[in-house]
């Protein structure tokens, strides 16, 4: 421990720490911007700078550690203009249409702006000059960027794809991506957590709400939505709603007040990849000898996009079942349409997610199916729903709770914690143990496969056959799995992979919160969600059931090959629009 | 008025000068990889200000040409605007009245055709080819990349054996770098801007002197491969360390008796104290290295059954024989090579100089040794000719002074033309031709002939030490690629099209400095040990001390001082001595901490292991 002194306040704080964590320690704020914790504290902004006594210039807070007895001002005259005058600088560069931009009332630089009380600024306005290509999923405003490097960081130290880099030089640096390429050559996995981190608005999503509303104000088009799961732990997050409150009824009930004709359940088309994933897994178990192990999981597009860059020569590996949110287009436009007796083109269907890949996934070429255009029509993320409710005016505190619409809406309890990292794989096994051994296990068998840890793994006991199983969330994780398995130190049957640390629930797509990661609360969530569903198993929804006897046969069927399963090979990284 | 009038300087101009010596330093500190671009407008810009405004080329062209530069930049030009650019630079170089508007245009043609890539990529994509990798000038510059400012951090809190471990991470020849390191990682040091570099040599040294024992890392593993290093000078001995660290099994080749390469046949011990440099070589075989003395790879036994008894092979034979100078009487008794003189002293076969009268041929670091080793065996002149300017000498400035300080005449723009034997064929003296400075010859001006006669310069001993060549033909005949004598290796050290044979140091460059050799021997290992299925990491428990966060006040720098010249020159003992203890904390207290202030707090700040 050391005694400093802080805005004439003595305090003792732990040795090694930064001003910034003693302060906070201290009760006292001190601003800051580009910081991140152990992820970006570089003193890029200078918006933190305060004053040691003794000391002529500003020492940043946010990555400088305390000494013992130092003496720290945080409200100076020298540190109050320095602070302004930074802030200012950045506006001066910062395309502050606020009005205009999605992260309005959540951006660390408003807030910053506001709280300093800047009503104009001095410096003439400079923005920077940089094409950027609309159509692609993931949007950066170069104008709107404060080069804080934030998401330079994430995509290196958390998923080591190193997407983003610094770009040129002197006045001009600016974040671009890395080594002179364009977006569409790079190898972003569409995560989107550079979208999460970003304190301002200068990384987003694309926005397709109006394609969206232009769908519901068709008459001839019969609107179909799809939740997520994740969506349901964190949709009410900025509406400033609780998780108790924000429940995916009250969800349902805002979407049809919004016009949406039906309100289903990624959950029903989780446990259908539950049915075809499992058995294809059991298939390869069976002849073991001859088939591609381990098997890894395929729902996760931003997994898919990078096994298909980084790892081209083990897609064997990929079950070759779609995800739940392309086994739902597939299914609403064929056996639905067909419950419905329409034709499929005039089902839309919207899907919503806590993913930017997603919006991927449902362009990709081959993702046409039922034979009446995309299988999925449109993709919002979890931030575009919640814009959407907002400019209906729907006044979310007042929401009943309605019942999603049947059949595709009903899910299990293994479906609902496909949003969690672990989830795919505790849902799988679920199965997998009834599928061979014809019994039902207790749905907490596989609980060992829940945690924090970027890479875990387990070994299961399945009627007699030791299982090693694997799961990673992360690219970062996922790396360092993947060249383990290449270089032969782990080997495994079943390996589940999430792009997001902590899996769907940290989402791209989720709502932002500065500087906190809500994944493990989210995730908290959903489980508590499954504890408390009166389906336990994928095996037991009624609707798979029924599906499956009305349309599909059985798992691996002829018909399910060509409706709920893909040829990862066959997918392109980037189709150019209209070609 | 007064007819005539002394002018003084007033403030306002006293502190122009002052900001004209800050940019000097400040250029002189330049990081690397600016865009080059930015860089000529932003000297236009200087350029501009200079002008005085009489001649329209200059006065207006000059701002005109940075317009265009500007447009190229912010991603308004097109592929036409680097022909405006051109014709516009052209025409102002052609028809300015003086060099402020002539060489500023210049600057601007210049950059057309050095960086031509770099306009067509700023105006095709809007991006630059440069950025700033380099983020810690001083790292960036050593070629080993050693963690200077991590050592530097440690010397100042008294932590000598903590930050010689530290160095051996990426260098193994701390106490052989501390003494004779060219230390280009001083060139750039950003405290350039506020004062000087940092003393990081002398800083080294300190630590050298004043640490105890530095325990060696633990040895991995054992593989059971086995690598073979041709040559124990600085390149193979650090890949020798690092291989066998690794827990590879190494056996080095030495041609001669002792080991060192040149740091024993080069460099004289009053630059490197024998001591120093054997103790050193012994801790860096520590790892169970088998030596083979006196055997020479090519003629004792050929690479190739080297290579067949190997898993890997590492040549670094550097550069050891002597180059012919080519004049009339060189051949014959009393003309000797450098390279032979500075060997027999590595083997401790001391010459008698006595009363002798020398010229050293040569204006690089081996004339310089050469001749001051002759002072100390007694010669009664050792002097240096040199064909052009004594500024223009390759030699490390401060080996030069100590060389005339010692009594060393050097004749400079004089060109050798023949030696002169009397009857008994005895050398009496060197005929040289009087130069003057001429143009400029990539960057150093060349010599032309002065409109003077031969002058005879009385001497009975020549000494050549105009450069060394690389014994490569043995190993050319068994299939080496040899590329204008050098081995043709990658910049993986990997011998070209030969897998499993790996080449570094001075037989792949030419003659070049110490820590280029280690730096060679250092990637060597590293791509041997991959080659040979590996990843073994090399790192240190050493964390370094947060930075001090007081503020960095203007301060000079410390100096190394040397032995009074006429006590020095009666002995072979270390010439230079050491910093205080009181000097070396204060140097180390300037150093501006790089790796965290700045762009190494984000990227390339510290790479703590390989």
């Amino acid at each position: 421990m050391v005694n400093i002194m802080i805005n004439n306040k003595k305090v003792t704080v732990p040795e090694g720490i930064t001003i910034l964590q003693a302060a906070k320690l201290s009760h006292i704020n001190i601003p800051n911007l580009c910081y991140l914790k152990d992820m970006n504290e570089i003193g890029a902004c200078r918006v933190c700078a305060i004053e040691v006594l003794g000391t002529e210039r500003l020492i940043t807070a946010c990555n400088n550690i305390i000494e013992d007895g130092m003496v720290i001002y945080t409200n100076t005259p020298k540190v109050r203009e320095a602070r302004k005058v930074n802030v200012e600088l950045i506006l001066s560069q910062h395309d502050a249409t606020c009005t205009t931009c999605v992260r309005s009332g959540n951006c660390q630089l408003q807030t910053i702006a506001n709280d300093l009380g800047i009503t104009q600024t001095q410096y003439k306005e400079e923005m920077p000059f940089a094409k950027w290509n609309m159509d692609f999923p993931l949007i950066r405003n170069y104008e709107k960027c404060i080069k804080c490097m934030r998401c330079v960081q994430i995509c290196d130290k958390v998923q080591d794809l190193k997407v983003w880099d610094v770009s040129n030089t002197g006045s001009r640096t600016n974040v671009d991506v890395s080594h002179n390429r364009v977006i569409e050559e790079s190898d972003c996995s569409l995560c989107g957590q550079c979208i999460t981190h970003c304190p301002v608005g200068a990384l987003r999503e694309r926005d397709d709400t109006d394609k969206v509303f232009e769908a519901l104000a068709d008459k001839d088009k019969i609107t179909v939505v799809q939740i997520a799961p994740a969506v349901r732990a964190a949709w009410g997050e900025s509406l400033g709603l609780k998780s108790e409150f924000a429940t995916i009824r009250r969800l349902a009930t805002a979407l049809r007040i919004m016009g949406f004709n039906y309100i289903f359940d990624t959950n029903f088309s989780a446990d259908l990849t539950i049915m075809e994933e499992g058995s294809e897994f059991i298939e390869r178990l069976k002849h073991r000898e001859t088939s591609v192990l381990p098997m890894f999981t395929s729902c996760c597009p931003g997994w898919i996009r990078f096994i298909k860059t980084q790892y081209p020569d083990m897609l064997d590996h990929l079950s070759t079942a779609k995800s739940p949110q392309q086994m739902f287009g597939a299914i609403a436009k064929t056996y639905y349409a067909e419950i419905l007796n329409v034709d499929p083109s005039k089902i839309f269907v919207v899907s919503i997610m806590p993913c930017v890949a997603k919006k991927y996934e449902a362009g990709v070429n081959v993702m046409n199916d039922a034979g009446a255009g995309q299988d999925v029509d449109v993709v919002l993320t979890t931030r575009e729903v919640e814009r959407m409710i907002r400019s209906e005016n729907i006044n979310v505190v007042e929401l009943v709770q309605e019942e999603l619409d049947a059949p595709l809406g009903t899910g299990s309890g293994a479906a609902v914690i496909f949003g969690a990292t672990g989830g795919v794989m505790e849902a799988a096994l679920r199965s997998a143990y009834f599928l061979v051994t014809g019994e039902n296990p207790s749905p907490d068998a596989f609980k060992d496969v829940r945690g924090n840890e970027g890479w875990r793994e387990a070994t299961f006991d399945l009627a007699g056959t030791q299982l090693k199983i694997a799961v990673a969330s992360g690219l970062g994780n996922t790396r360092r799995l993947m060249e383990a398995i290449r270089k032969g130190e782990a080997q495994y049957d079943f390996v589940e992979i999430m792009t997001c640390p902590g899996g769907c629930a940290g989402g791209g797509g989720q709502p932002i919160w500065n500087g906190i990661e809500m994944a493990y609360n989210r995730g908290e969530v959903l489980y508590g969600l499954d504890e408390i569903s009166d389906i336990r198993f994928s095996h037991e929804n009624p609707s798979v059931l029924k599906c499956y006897d009305k349309y599909l046969q059985k798992p691996l069927s002829h018909t399910s090959h060509k409706l709920l399963h893909t040829d990862h090979k066959q997918w392109e990284l980037y189709t150019k629009k209209g070609e | 008025m007064s007819r005539l009038s002394i002018i003084t300087k007033d403030r306002a101009q006293a502190t122009v000068e002052d900001m004209y010596k800050d940019l000097e330093r400040r250029i002189t500190a330049s990081p690397p990889g600016l865009c080059p671009i930015d860089l000529t407008s932003s000297f236009l810009k200087m350029a501009h200000a200079q002008t005085c405004g009489k001649c329209v080329p200059c006065r207006i062209g000059l701002g005109q040409l940075q317009n265009l530069l500007e447009d190229v930049l912010d991603g308004r030009g097109k592929l036409e605007t680097i022909d405006l650019i051109e014709k516009t630079a052209r025409s102002i170089y052609n028809s300015a009245d003086c060099a402020i508007g002539y060489e500023a245009a210049h600057m601007v043609l210049k950059g057309i055709e050095g960086f031509r890539d770099d306009y067509m990529e700023h105006i095709l994509r809007g991006r630059c080819n440069f950025g700033i990798y380099q983020s810690v000038p001083c790292v960036s510059l050593c070629p080993a990349d050693v963690d200077i400012p991590g050592y530097i951090a440690l010397i100042s809190e008294g932590r000598y054996e903590d930050a010689i471990a530290l160095i051996m991470k990426d260098n193994p020849m701390p106490a052989t770098c501390a003494y004779v390191c060219e230390h280009p990682c001083e060139v750039r040091c950003r405290r350039n801007m506020i004062d000087d570099s940092i003393n990081i040599r002398g800083l080294k040294r300190f630590a050298v002197d004043n640490a105890n024992f530095i325990p060696l890392p633990d040895r991995a593993p054992l593989t059971g491969k086995r690598v073979a290093v041709i040559g124990a000078g600085p390149s193979g001995l650090s890949a020798a360390y690092y291989l066998s660290l690794m827990g590879h099994h190494v056996e080095l080749f030495e041609k001669r008796d002792h080991l060192g390469g040149m740091l024993r046949y080069g460099i004289p011990s009053y630059r490197l104290a024998r001591e120093t440099l054997d103790k050193e070589i012994e801790t860096m075989l520590s790892f169970d290295v088998k030596i083979h003395k006196g055997i020479n790879i090519g003629k004792d036994i050929s690479i190739v059954d080297v290579r067949n008894k190997f898993d890997a092979v590492y040549i670094a034979i550097g550069a050891q024989i002597d180059k012919k100078i080519g004049i009339i009487g060189e051949e014959g008794e009393g003309v000797v090579s450098a390279v032979d003189i500075l060997r027999d002293y590595g083997d401790e076969k001391y010459h008698d100089f006595n009363g002798k009268n020398i010229l050293v041929l040569g204006g690089g670091n081996v004339a310089i040794d050469v001749a001051r080793t002759a002072i100390r065996s007694g010669a009664n002149k050792a002097d240096i000719v040199y064909r052009r300017r004594k500024a223009d000498m390759p030699a490390m400035k401060e080996e030069v002074e100590a060389a005339v300080a010692e009594g060393c005449e050097i004749y400079e723009l004089s060109l050798p033309l023949s030696i002169e034997r009397n009857e008994e064929g005895k050398v009496n003296g060197l005929i040289v031709k009087p130069q003057i400075v001429g143009s400029m010859d990539n960057g150093r001006p060349a010599t032309r002939d002065a409109k003077e006669l031969p002058i005879n310069i009385p001497c009975d001993m020549v000494v050549i030490a105009i450069g060394q060549g690389i014994e490569s033909k043995d190993f050319e005949k068994d299939g080496i690629p040899v590329r204008r004598g050098v081995i043709d290796a990658l910049a993986s050290a990997g011998v070209v099209d030969i897998p499993g044979v790996f080449a570094g140091g001075d037989c792949i460059s030419g003659p070049a400095t110490v820590i280029q050799a280690i730096a060679a021997g250092k990637v060597a290992a590293a791509n041997i040990d991959n080659y040979l299925g590996f990843h073994h990491v090399i790192e240190t428990p050493v964390k370094v001390p947060d930075p001090r966060l007081s503020d960095r006040v203007p301060c000079g720098r410390v100096t190394m001082k040397e032995r009074p010249a006429d006590e020095r020159v009666h002995d072979f003992l270390l010439s230079e001595l050491g910093m205080s203890l009181q000097e070396a904390n204060q140097e180390s207290k300037r150093c501006l901490r790089c790796d965290h202030f700045g762009f190494g707090v984000f990227k390339g700040g510290r790479i703590e292991r390989w």
